[in-house]
């Protein structure tokens, strides 16, 4: 039975070869273009993320990743082609990461690396990466320094970065309590780094509205002192560049002191299951935050095209998938995009057309994200996602308002 | 046996090696030496790339086994020292422009200083008490390291990337070939070393505090000094392997070195076997490999695979590789009677 499907393959091929000789010129042939890792039935993709570790709840991305690409195979693929995606685990360790993904690249010999997770993990392999000429797309982290194209052509981001969600804020702040003294307690490390300069960088000859700043160790057992200290300093607004252990204890300190300034939390920490129920809804009403994405919680997208797309996709191909966690909601929409990416290289899956075709998207808009938030990028705009929308907590869930708005800074 | 005797007698935490058992006949050391050297000619780039890491994480493990094996002191606090190392190279590379092979030797005086610092307190500490000892100093340096004070040096969370170094005189050989020779002759240099160390007198006044304190000090032995000077070379080869490693990985971070990797290295001294050196690149193997089998076998439950396997090895052969690198023998010496 192998014999003959051999056979058929061979004389198939063979019937082709004959085809293109006879009526078609070289410009034919040309048109289909490899690099390693892409065939005429499959594009091989690769990915590390932490499945193991301190940081592997981030694991369930990789399992929708894959879920959605088994989904998009059995719709027949991309112009026919399989994808094949191999994923490793990295344990959120960056010598780890270099190691898998030199397999990944070397031994596997993958077309592309996909969302790869983690500040310190992508670091590690940009370089190698880069110097292989080989995409590391959509890296799952919001860092800034993803968006370099002059320096690293071969990089680039999704999410929203730090500092462009910092940028809304300051906006945000600028038009409607143009006089506000502001107070920041932020993480001391490169998230809360990032944020703070995107703060001050959009508040510009005005960040002396920043009346006091409080940084945190997350080691600290509790932030209670520093709150105490912001609060006497005489702040009106708070933003708490907090992840979601300390923005639960940041918001129960407010009400335990009696402090009642606009409060924003980062969009990290605006999770309602893991932040604000557990600090208490009377103690949260009229926070402030932004979001790109819907949120799986949210009954206002019950009805929501996309979402219903979504919700069936768990149910058919990742029925252990949760709809409330946001990593799932995550990993949605950047498998999509990778999907999108490669429907558009056509029959040139070659890692430059990959890369070209990355920094060509013209207003995408996966099923997941907020409708008005599209994903456009350019050969000098590698940052894809840069939209928010600012919500506020209302009763128990967020009410999305205003418009859309573009953390880019100079429009 | 009467269950007070029991507890009396109980064995000390250390089995005792002799020191003939501690190396590798002369045969079967070139046999390996041999390999080591033909092999990265035949494969890839990626599994030259992962011999190399053999290599370092082999270089780690050995000197642990220095500290434990031979001088009877327990040590979780190994990845502290790796880290220092890797530092040391890594700022000396890319921000005072020094040569990659300088820096290693910096490293190793650096750690070793560290190592026998840390060692003058250990010393009022012993078993458990100076694991956990250090331990704590494992849990503290990844913090150390993003510290604001250091940042202008260290890079703080972000760490720094290290340029891997080409080969010289226009040899023709890829990085990766070029820096696992460079390493493989460090290894080797640091292993005779260490062999030789543990024959000498030094190394006698190891073992001998290893079997008994007491008795050592009578004998005249300084148990103080030669226990802090366990720790300083034991910290001071760790320095080297982190050196290494930076190199080989091209990032230093602080995530890279946290308590995992101590523990890491620990589980490859016990699967090579304690007190004996070449078991050392063994248990680096167990490290490195193991872990991406079990990953092999099920994605979700890599960690409780990885249980299951290192539950088996130690059941089956509670020394180690020594065990079985001894029944070996034993077949080997049957099967030439015959």
């Amino acid at each position: 039975m192998l014999s003959s499907r051999q056979q058929r393959i061979a004389a198939l091929a063979t019937a082709v070869t004959a085809f293109t000789l006879a009526f078609t010129s070289g410009s034919a042939l040309a048109q289909k273009k490899y690099d390693t890792g892409a065939t005429d039935t499959e594009v091989k993709i690769g990915n590390i993320i932490p499945y193991s570790g301190p940081a592997s709840a981030y694991g369930v991305i990789g399992k929708t990743e894959e879920a959605y690409f088994n989904k998009i195979n059995t719709e027949g693929g991309i112009n026919g082609r399989k994808i094949k995606f191999v994923t490793y685990d990295d344990s959120y360790s960056p010598p780890k990461a270099v190691e898998q993904v030199r397999k990944l690249v070397e031994s596997d010999e993958v077309l592309l690396v996909f969302n790869p997770l983690g500040t310190p993990s992508n670091t590690a392999i940009q370089k190698y990466l880069n110097a292989k000429k080989i995409p590391q797309l959509f890296v799952a982290t919001g860092a800034t320094k993803w968006n370099d194209p002059k320096d690293f052509p071969w990089t680039m981001g999704w999410q929203p970065s730090y500092q462009s969600e910092a940028h809304i804020y300051a906006k945000y702040l600028m038009k409607e309590k143009p006089d506000a003294k502001i107070a920041v307690l932020f993480q001391n490390d490169d998230f809360g780094k990032d944020y703070l300069k995107g703060l001050k960088d959009a508040l510009g000859a005005k960040s002396s509205m920043i009346v006091a700043e409080e940084s945190y160790e997350t080691a600290e057992p509790s932030i209670d002192g520093h709150i105490v200290k912001l609060k006497a300093t005489g702040a009106d607004v708070f933003i708490s560049v907090t992840t979601p252990k300390f923005a639960a204890q940041a918001i129960k300190k407010l009400a335990e002191v009696d402090w009642h300034p606009l409060h924003i939390v980062s969009n990290v920490s605006s999770s309602v299951g893991g932040v604000i129920k557990p600090a208490g809804f009377e103690n949260s009403q009229g926070i402030l935050s932004a979001n790109y994405a819907k949120d799986g919680s949210d009954p206002q997208w019950d009805n929501d095209p996309g979402m219903k797309k979504f919700v069936e996709f768990l149910a058919k191909y990742y029925p252990d998938g949760n709809k409330l966690d946001g990593s799932v909601v995550y990993g949605y929409g950047a498998a999509q995009t990778m999907v999108k990416v490669l429907q558009m290289c056509g029959d040139d899956l070659t890692r430059a057309n990959v890369m070209k075709q990355a920094a060509s998207l013209k207003d995408f808009a996966p099923d997941t994200l907020l409708p008005g938030v599209k994903i456009n990028t350019s050969p000098t705009d590698f940052a894809p996602i840069e939209q928010l929308q600012m919500m506020r907590f209302k009763g128990e869930k967020w009410d999305l308002f205003g418009d859309i708005i573009s953390g880019e800074l100079g429009n | 046996m009467s269950a007070a005797e029991d507890v009396v007698t109980e064995a000390p935490a250390v089995e005792a090696v002799p020191k003939r058992a501690m190396t590798l006949g002369y045969g079967t050391s070139l046999v390996v030496l041999a390999m080591l050297l033909i092999v990265p000619l035949l494969v890839k780039n990626f599994i030259i790339f992962q011999l190399t890491m053999l290599l370092i994480y082999g270089l780690a493990v050995l000197a642990l086994n220095i500290l434990t094996g031979g001088s009877g002191q327990f040590s979780l606090g190994q990845s502290a020292f790796y880290a220092i190392g890797a530092y040391t190279s890594a700022i000396l590379m890319e921000q005072f422009d020094v040569n990659y092979a300088l820096t290693l030797p910096i490293a190793g005086v650096i750690c070793f200083a560290a190592g026998f610092l840390f060692g003058q307190p250990a010393l009022r500490l012993s078993g458990v008490y100076l694991a956990l000892a250090t331990f704590a100093l494992a849990t503290a340096m990844p913090q150390l390291l993003k510290l604001g004070f250091f940042e202008k040096w260290t890079g703080g969370v972000q760490g720094l990337v290290v340029t891997k170094p080409d080969a010289p005189f226009g040899l023709p050989m890829s990085q990766d070939m070029w820096l696992y020779y460079f390493t493989l002759a460090v290894t080797l240099a640091i292993y005779i070393f260490s062999v030789n160390l543990l024959k000498s007198r030094s190394g006698r006044a190891f073992m001998a505090i290893r079997d008994n304190e007491i008795a050592a000090s009578a004998m005249g032995i300084d148990v103080a000094l030669y226990k802090t000077l366990a720790f300083g070379v034991s910290a001071g080869i760790t320095g080297v392997a982190g050196g290494l490693g930076a190199i080989a990985v091209q990032f230093v971070a602080p995530d890279s070195y946290t308590i995992t990797l101590a523990i890491s290295l620990f589980l490859g001294m016990v699967v090579g076997g304690v007190g004996w050196l070449p078991g050392s690149i063994v248990g680096s193997a167990f490290i490195i490999f193991v872990p991406n089998i079990a990953e092999g076998i099920s994605k979700g439950l890599s960690g409780a695979v990885f249980g299951v396997l290192l539950f088996l090895v130690i059941f089956l052969v509670p020394h180690g590789a020594r065990q079985v690198a001894i029944v070996g023998q034993q077949l080997v010496g049957k099967f030439r009677k015959n």
